[in-house]
């Protein structure tokens, strides 16, 4: 009798935190029942998950802007639907099956890393829906032939230009590159290297969700170079740095956007002090328009990595519905001969989706103590 | 290949995999001890492990521990983490051994449903501490164990300086406390399973249930008792992870769970000291790898070692043992 019961409880507790964790896996707007006007776009990336610190402004700034969209129109809703792929292409993958199966969606925004991006962008080309990233930047994303991809934000052979131009000014002797492997963090890197040329000293690969780095510590012990470059993500970087810094490594550490999170700071505990983060997206109080203070008071923090991207991305679909635009065709087309002013930069894509690269501002951050502060604008030149 | 690195600074390299294979070591003792008894592969053991992370990274938070602290204090809240990791870890295992084992094992369930168990356990101890703890604790989970399903960061308890340096090698304090901390533990075990009363029981047991419990062993105790001791082991692992690369994270089993779990094949599952062998062994083999490619291959090498291993001696180094013959 004792038995059963005892079983009969941890079988239900069980279940019940399954159903816990199982739980809350994404929180949708409501569906909007709109008559000529509005409609239905999906958003997608890593909202949770190692990484997802550096796409939630990005999210954020997408939501803000439909949601701005929706009080000043009210016979205009759009909705604005989540899909949490934790940035992984294989979660993202069934995610865009679903959503381009489904009709009532009109366009997407993402993805927000260039992995997802390159694993879903055939799917939506196939659907005929315009796919906007806020924040993928691997460069060949947009040099695949891929009619229906867009990005309105700049890529890394930019970024990387950009870091090779701020290593120089610093007049570095010796670079140790470091990369995840990932699509974006290999991309990055090498595109680096080429530049870099013979002050890339020496290279390593980590692999993701690597946790102890000894062998890396010693090569770049053996190498003692003056910097450090890493193309990768917050989840490996943070303990890497720390391990670095725990073995008297006192080379500086510079990485792209993809560590533009405080996650990365914080999960360093100290390890990421100085730090040099550059992105292609602008400080806060730089972008146009009332935007990082409509941020600041809605979620009550700054815009941090992309918001300002986010914010632009859902604004072009939102202008194409107020455009009267009312199907997949009608909204890539208006998405590709878009020409108009952005929060964060002057948006009009060339023939591959690309935006003016004269128009993309780099720009570098520091890290100090749990925040990541901007530091000064990166002149390619 | 960079066989000067690997060559140049072999004693470097060595070292830096002891320590490695050293947790590895002291995890894969709680794979060993419940295999040794119950052939069963817990494979929630890794997440036994991050539990004792977490109530490391909860306590240091809790007394506010800063980087680099005078070293009376990084003693006591070492001692204090140990007992937290300990206590965390041990109990996680019972009530793991409790819940879910023990009903199986009086419906005579067979192994499959076992490992399967183990299985969806793990995947449930992740998201407890992934979604449930987050959701139901708010913001003190905030405070106390970081942002959930992110890489959260430790302060640095010991900073790490050269202890001492032999033909070129230093090792490094931290490296030090690791090794000895790992062995101590591991003597300790052995002389338990090896010498008392209780380890009698726990061998008896191994070697043939029935009988023991003829004898008077009470089987459910034993094995209650091998339940807390790998716990133990791991909460100790847990102390020295947090030591040494000072992160956690919810997901953080997934890897050192299946890496001490090979270690523990690969030095004969079911036996305490080829744990350690193969912990040390394994190590040392993916620092050599990852030194002489890239980190990328340490795992390749690994499992192609343990494969090769394997196939000249199928029950692993030291062979399966846990009180049959001679540990």
């Amino acid at each position: 009798m004792r038995r059963k019961y005892v079983r009969a409880l941890s079988t239900t507790a069980l279940a019940a935190v399954m159903v816990a964790a199982a739980g809350c896996q994404d929180t949708g707007g409501s569906t909007a029942d709109s008559a000529k006007c509005g409609g239905k776009i999906a958003i997608f990336g890593a909202f949770t998950g190692d990484n997802a610190g550096l796409v939630i402004p990005s999210l954020n700034g997408a939501k803000l802007a439909v949601e701005q969209h929706n009080t000043a129109k009210p016979d205009c809703q759009v909705t604005l639907q989540e899909f949490d792929t934790q940035g992984a292409p294989d979660q993202a993958t069934p995610i865009a099956n679903q959503v381009a199966g489904d009709q009532s969606y009109l366009g997407v925004i993402g993805g927000h890393f260039s992995g997802e991006s390159d694993a879903t962008m055939l799917t939506y080309q196939a659907a005929g829906m315009a796919m906007v990233s806020p924040s993928a930047t691997r460069i060949d994303l947009s040099q695949k032939g891929v009619k229906s991809f867009f990005r309105v934000v700049g890529h890394d052979g930019t970024q990387a230009a950009a870091v090779t131009a701020y290593l120089k000014r610093q007049n570095a002797q010796k670079v140790f590159v470091i990369d995840d492997g990932s699509a974006y963090g290999a991309g990055i890197t090498a595109e680096l290297g080429k530049l870099l040329g013979p002050l890339q000293v020496s290279t390593d690969k980590i692999q993701e969700r690597q946790n102890q780095f000894d062998a890396t510590v010693s090569k770049v012990k053996s190498a003692s170079p003056d910097w450090i470059f890493y193309g990768g993500y917050t989840r490996e970087a943070a303990p890497l740095v720390r391990q670095l810094r725990a073995a008297n490594v006192t080379a500086k550490f510079i990485a792209p956007d993809g560590l533009y999170d405080t996650a990365f700071p914080e999960g360093a505990s100290g390890g990421a002090e100085g730090a040099i983060v550059t992105c292609p997206c602008l400080p806060a109080d730089k972008a146009g328009g009332t935007f990082a203070a409509d941020y600041q008071k809605k979620y009550n923090i700054a815009p941090g990595s992309y918001g300002a991207e986010g914010y632009d991305a859902a604004k072009i679909f939102l202008d194409a519905f107020e455009a009267g635009k009312q199907t997949r065709a009608d909204i890539l087309e208006f998405v590709r001969t878009y020409d108009k002013q952005g929060t964060s930069k002057y948006i009009k894509f060339d023939a591959n989706g690309d935006v003016d690269p004269t128009k993309v501002v780099i720009w570098a951050y520091q890290v100090k103590g749990n925040e990541i502060v901007p530091l000064e604008e990166l002149k390619i030149s | 290949m960079n066989f000067d690195e690997l060559f140049g600074h072999l004693g470097q390299h060595t070292v830096d995999g002891l320590a490695k294979g050293a947790i590895y070591a002291l995890i894969a003792l709680g794979y060993t001890l419940v295999y040794g008894v119950l052939r069963l592969i817990n494979f929630a053991h890794s997440e036994v492990f991050v539990v004792g992370t977490f109530a490391v990274l909860g306590v240091w938070t809790a007394v506010g521990l800063e980087n680099n602290p005078p070293v009376a204090q990084a003693a006591l809240f070492l001692l204090l983490g140990l007992a937290a990791a300990a206590l965390a870890s041990g109990g996680t295992a019972l009530v793991i051994e409790r819940l879910a084992y023990r009903p199986l094992r009086r419906r005579n369930a067979p192994p499959l449903v076992f490992l399967i168990t183990a299985i969806g356990l793990s995947l449930v101890i992740v998201e407890i501490l992934g979604q449930l703890l987050p959701d139901t604790l708010g913001g003190t989970m905030t405070t106390l164990f970081g942002r959930p399903r992110q890489v959260v960061g430790m302060p640095t308890i010991i900073e790490s300086k050269p202890l001492f340096t032999i033909a070129g090698t230093s090792i490094t304090n931290v490296q030090f406390i690791t090794l000895i901390a790992a062995l101590v533990m591991m003597a300790l075990l052995d002389w338990f399973i090896n010498r008392t009363k209780y380890g009698r029981g726990v061998r008896a047991v191994a070697q043939n249930p029935e009988t023991a419990a003829l004898m008077g062993v009470n089987q459910d105790r034993v094995i209650m008792l091998i339940f807390v001791l790998g716990g133990v082991m791991a909460g100790a692992a847990a102390l020295l992870w947090s030591m040494r690369t000072g992160i956690t994270q919810n997901e953080l089993g997934f890897v050192l769970g299946l890496k001490a779990f090979t270690a523990a094949v690969l030095g004969g599952i079911g036996n305490l000291r080829g744990a350690l062998l193969g912990g040390l062994l394994l190590g040392v083999v993916e620092v050599y790898a990852a030194t002489l490619y890239n980190s990328s291959w340490e795992d390749v090498v690994a499992f192609v070692v343990l494969v090769v291993v394997l196939m000249f001696r199928p029950t692993g180094l030291l062979g399966e043992s846990l009180g049959r013959a001679r540990a």
